[in-house]
């Protein structure tokens, strides 16, 4: 503890020429929802038709669980946890770039069409091509860098503008919806039934491989993300103030858009296009830090929390039937977008 | 402050510029010269190129053609964080991120001498104190900029720029939407930076009273080419003000300071063509 107050926006940690800034509320949320993402993850693992009490899942995690624990956490739900946790994560963590970038809270990839347009991508290719895994995760990460490069093309125009890349991206998500709309009308009847169930977005039978495919993204993209946190905070300040500064902000915006797209594309690929993680979860994470830039890290923290929330509630909270997480957390974060936009209005 | 900047004093310049966007051209073969360690102030009507010509100076447009030399270097040649280190530049429409404080937005100023594992060194932490004590907002330092007055705002950005510690600030209005007293404030501010910071200025305003008040070399605009500059007391004639801003007026001497002075001609007494004509033209 420093008993003088310095001005500097964080606290600092210096070591000779070494120095870094840490937002104390950052680091205290991130904890904080660490914890609460390991207890949820805790009672995920434990709850179920063969229920295994909180000490025998721990010993189980441990490598020290019965052939039935060990079979039911690991093989049934130690998966789908990881999958929503992954998913999750590079949801919110995606959620995060994009509202910093169009400094504009709807401006997230399910409702700017980036999600929307990795959906478009993997029903092709699981409609058209093959439905194995590959395909459909080829064709997600297609679809999403496709439909960033459209919105971004059409809201080009000296710059980008926030409100203008918002406006164009919806109506880009409208044109996609109705895309797979009309692919799954021409696909053959089971096809289209086990879609569509994908396209509410669905944890049920996700195995190792889906968990995989949103773990990759979240290993290897949420570092590039951390990396790009500075030029992201600089890029707030509006391009000519950034660039005056020394932030080169062409390619800084690119690179924070592909970072973005690959992280919402490889969660739209292993859990299917779960709208509202990631437009919430930066939104909430931010509320609780007080912080200003992306806050990746929170955000993706949050993204996993609500997710496997959403999750349990999904698989136990709705008495025998079984809702896809999708349409849960749809309906949690429905409640959250008319109360953020109600209080945006009185707010003014 | 210090007096180290006497190797290169911030020597800016431009020639042969060709400056628009898209294919919407605004300058055509300008040329300028920044007379290092002055106290510059453009002048000129609305949408005649000020802004644009500023940009360009500082490297945040490229010019179509031509180029701009900084101490004996093109502008495009220097890395972007070096040239953030010699030159600052407060755009006209400055908006700060939701939420941020005070001392959040000032320390921005210090990006470009910044690394990935050099966050906030020593001589971060005391050009932010400086630049802050320099604009008195120490106090606002925990404020989120957002609930300020227009003053303070402004005041604000002029220490993230001045945290920068650039030979050469930039400044494109930075008295716009002050009231009277804060201009004032706010351009003595500036002329404190130029006298005892020796750094050299260059600022758009408005008020052609505030611009022969401060400046110590004037330059004036009109529809993208540079139509007079010098000293404040030989360029702002009645006549060059009834070219430029199609303003009838009369010149006097600044009672409190000898400068000159614009006082609009009576509306009786203006003839109806100018009242008409160019006046309205932009
Ligand atoms: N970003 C822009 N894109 C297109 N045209 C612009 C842009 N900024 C300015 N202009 C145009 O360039 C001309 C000069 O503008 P500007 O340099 O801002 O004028 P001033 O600062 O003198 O008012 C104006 O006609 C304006 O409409
Ligand atoms: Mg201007």
């Amino acid at each position: 503890m420093t008993l003088t107050h310095p001005p500097a926006p964080g606290a600092v940690w210096r070591r000779g020429n070494l120095s870094v800034l840490l937002h104390r509320r950052s680091v205290l949320v991130g904890l904080a929802l660490f914890g609460l993402v390991v207890a949820v993850g805790l009672v995920t693992l434990s709850v179920g038709n063969f229920a295994i009490s909180i000490p025998d899942t721990v010993r189980t995690l441990l490598g020290n669980g019965s052939v039935d624990t060990d079979y039911v956490i690991f093989e049934r739900r130690l998966p789908r946890l990881l999958t929503a946790l992954a998913a999750g994560a590079a949801f919110g963590a995606s959620g995060a770039l994009f509202q910093s970038l169009t400094r504009n809270p709807l401006g997230s990839p399910d409702i700017i069409g980036f999600t929307a347009g990795a959906s478009t991508g993997a029903l092709s290719a699981f409609l058209l091509i093959g439905t194995t895994l590959q395909y459909v995760a080829t064709g997600a990460i297609i679809g999403g860098l496709v439909s960033a490069a459209v919105v971004y093309g059409l809201a080009y125009r000296r710059g980008t503008n926030s409100y203008r890349l918002v406006l164009i991206g919806v109506a880009v998500q409208l044109l996609l919806l109705s895309t797979n709309t009309f692919l799954l009308m021409r696909a053959d009847v089971l096809d289209a039934q086990s879609a569509s169930w994908w396209l509410v977005g669905s944890l049920n039978g996700r195995n190792y491989s889906y968990a995989a495919i949103a773990g990759t993204a979240v290993v290897l993209l949420l570092p590039a993300a951390l990396l790009l946190h500075r030029r992201c905070l600089m890029l707030e300040l509006g391009d000519a103030s950034a660039r005056a500064l020394g932030v080169p902000v062409e390619r800084s915006r690119l690179a924070v858009v592909a970072v973005g797209v690959g992280l919402a594309a490889a969660a739209t690929a292993s859990v299917g296009p779960i709208a509202f993680v990631a437009l919430a979860a930066p939104q909430l994470a931010r509320r609780l830090t007080t912080a200003t830039g992306p806050g990746v890290l929170p955000a993706a923290l949050m993204g996993a929390l609500l997710l496997s929330v959403s999750d349990l509630i999904a698989q136990h909270g709705l008495g025998e039937d079984q809702a896809p997480v999708g349409v849960v957390s749809s309906c949690l974060g429905g409640g959250y977008l008319i109360w953020m936009l109600s209080r945006a209005r009185q707010g003014g | 402050m210090s007096n180290g900047h006497s190797d290169h004093s911030g020597d800016l310049s431009g020639s042969g510029l060709t400056l628009g966007y898209d294919r919407r051209i605004v300058s055509r073969d300008l040329t300028v010269s920044i007379p290092p360690g002055s106290f510059t102030v453009i002048i000129g009507p609305n949408a005649c190129g000020k802004s644009t010509l500023l940009k360009a100076l500082s490297g945040i447009v490229t010019p179509n053609d031509g180029t701009v030399v900084l101490d004996g270097k093109e502008l495009s040649r220097y890395p972007a964080k070096a040239l953030a280190r010699k030159l600052g530049l407060l755009p006209q429409s400055a908006s700060a991120p939701d939420a941020i404080t005070v001392v959040d937005l000032v320390s921005r100023g210090r990006y470009p001498y910044q690394r990935m594992l050099r966050q906030w060194s020593a001589e971060d932490e005391e050009a932010v104190t400086s630049a802050m004590a320099a604009t008195g907002v120490t106090d606002l330092a925990d404020r989120p900029v957002d609930e300020l007055s227009g003053g303070q705002r402004q005041r604000v950005w002029l220490a993230m720029v001045l945290a920068q510690q650039t030979q050469l600030l930039l400044l494109d209005e930075p008295t716009t939407f002050l009231d009277i007293a804060h201009q004032i404030d706010v351009l003595d501010l500036c002329a404190d930076l130029h006298e005892q910071g020796g750094r050299t200025l260059v600022a758009v305003l408005h008020d052609l009273n505030h611009a022969a008040r401060y400046a110590t070399h004037l330059i004036v605009m009109s529809q993208g080419a540079i139509v007079a500059e010098g000293k404040p007391a030989e360029v702002l004639t009645e006549q060059l003000v009834t070219d430029v801003f199609g303003l009838q007026c009369q010149v006097i001497d600044d009672p409190q300071t000898g400068t000159p002075m614009v006082v609009p001609a009576h509306r009786r007494s203006r003839s109806r063509e100018f009242a008409l004509g160019s006046g309205l033209a932009s």
